[in-house]
């Protein structure tokens, strides 16, 4: 055990870039910056989120969108780091539909941004009528305007049949290029059906309520990694920013070869980025 | 990639911990006062540790699937969701 350790230890010497592909900077300190920085984070994408409580009106999502779009780019910049983001009203907050058509809405106005990827997280929370509503109204948005889409899964009890219905509804759109669209927080009993339908796939390392870094490389293990990424979803709750670098360190004690691991951290969020228009970032080896 | 045996020498320590703070945690809550007769998710945490005793090379899927609500097929029908193309 001490030399495997010792092992993945003289490796993070030699640290490894990477890409954070779902992290929630607006709910973080400046000092996680830096520690992102030091530990070789390169890039960033923030998808709108729940700010644990629930926003009164569209304005507050006006303001949360020019956070997004102005203000943490230039946080991220100053440690050098590339910040990008995804524009919605999360699954949560999708309860009060009205609520939801305003900002839907609203959306457009931002689209040009220069760091906007795209439309998510959308998705569901509590498996609702209403989310669901919400939820096709995004993908017609996201188709209308030619963005890529960031899709949140439920979680716990809720994410198999949550999973499930999502894939029902990305399915009635024909024209949705699946290559485009990333299903994000699966697991054990999820990855297969979103990977096997021809969409990305994203697993979230969450303490206690998602995938350990172990599991994850578990799940690497048995699925493969195409379209498969990894991220902190660092928030405001239970979270750990730098847990990309725990999973590289857990793979690296397994004995993964370094390609596989860059695939996973950096290749792969690069590859599916670059399919939008306001994505641009070079492979730091190269520069 | 290592072996079998390579990987229960590194990890047994470390489950050998998980499965006292399993019973430790289970004990916790038989020592303290009150009643969970009947409460389902002792019955959930019984049905994933015979899981977990099974010879399978899946359990930590079947335990997901455990711990996760039913998937209805018919669930637009129900919403009186329209199918969009």
């Amino acid at each position: 055990m001490e030399a495997e350790i010792q092992h993945a230890n003289q490796k993070l010497a030699t640290s490894m870039y990477y890409i954070d592909p779902h992290i929630h900077m607006v709910s973080r300190t400046t000092d996680d910056y830096e520690t992102l920085a030091r530990m070789g984070c390169v890039a960033i994408s923030e998808p709108a989120f729940w700010a644990g409580y629930d926003r009164g009106s569209a304005d507050g999502f006006r303001d949360y969108f020019v956070q997004l779009t102005e203000v943490e780019p230039l946080r991220a910049a100053a440690y050098g780091i590339e910040h990008f983001t995804w524009l919605c009203i999360n699954a949560k907050e999708a309860e009060n539909v009205q609520l939801s058509r305003d900002v839907l809405k609203m959306i457009p106005e931002f689209l040009d941004c220069p760091n906007v990827l795209g439309i998510g997280e959308i998705g569901l929370n509590k498996n609702t009528p209403n989310e669901s509503i919400i939820f096709q109204e995004h993908l017609e948005l996201a188709i209308e305007y030619d963005q890529q889409i960031l899709i949140h899964t439920p979680h716990l009890e809720d994410k198999y049949q949550g999973t499930r219905m999502i894939l029902d509804m990305l399915a009635d759109h024909s024209q949705l290029d699946r290559s485009r669209v990333l299903v994000d927080h699966v697991e054990e009993h999820t990855v297969r059906a979103v990977i096997d339908a021809g969409y990305w796939a994203g697993m979230t390392l969450y303490p206690v309520t998602k995938c350990t870094p172990a599991r994850a490389a578990d799940i690497i293990e048995t699925v493969g990694s195409e379209r498969l990424c990894v991220n902190s979803a660092g928030d405001w709750g239970p979270s750990k920013p730098t847990a990309v670098p725990d999973l590289i360190f857990e793979m690296r004690k397994r004995g993964h070869r370094e390609a596989q691991i860059k695939e996973v951290v950096f290749d792969n969020p690069r590859r599916f980025f670059n399919q939008s228009k306001n994505f641009q970032l070079s492979d730091p080896e190269d520069r | 990639m290592k072996s079998s045996k390579e990987i229960l020498d590194s990890e047994f320590l470390d489950l050998r911990s998980k499965l006292l703070d399993l019973a430790a945690s289970l004990d916790r809550i038989d020592r303290a006062e009150g009643s969970i007769a009947g409460d389902e998710r002792m019955q959930l945490l019984a049905a994933g540790i015979a899981i977990i005793a099974k010879d399978d090379p899946d359990r930590a899927h079947q335990i997901q699937h455990l711990f996760s609500r039913e998937f209805d097929p018919q669930w637009k029908q129900k919403f009186n969701m329209p199918t969009r193309n």
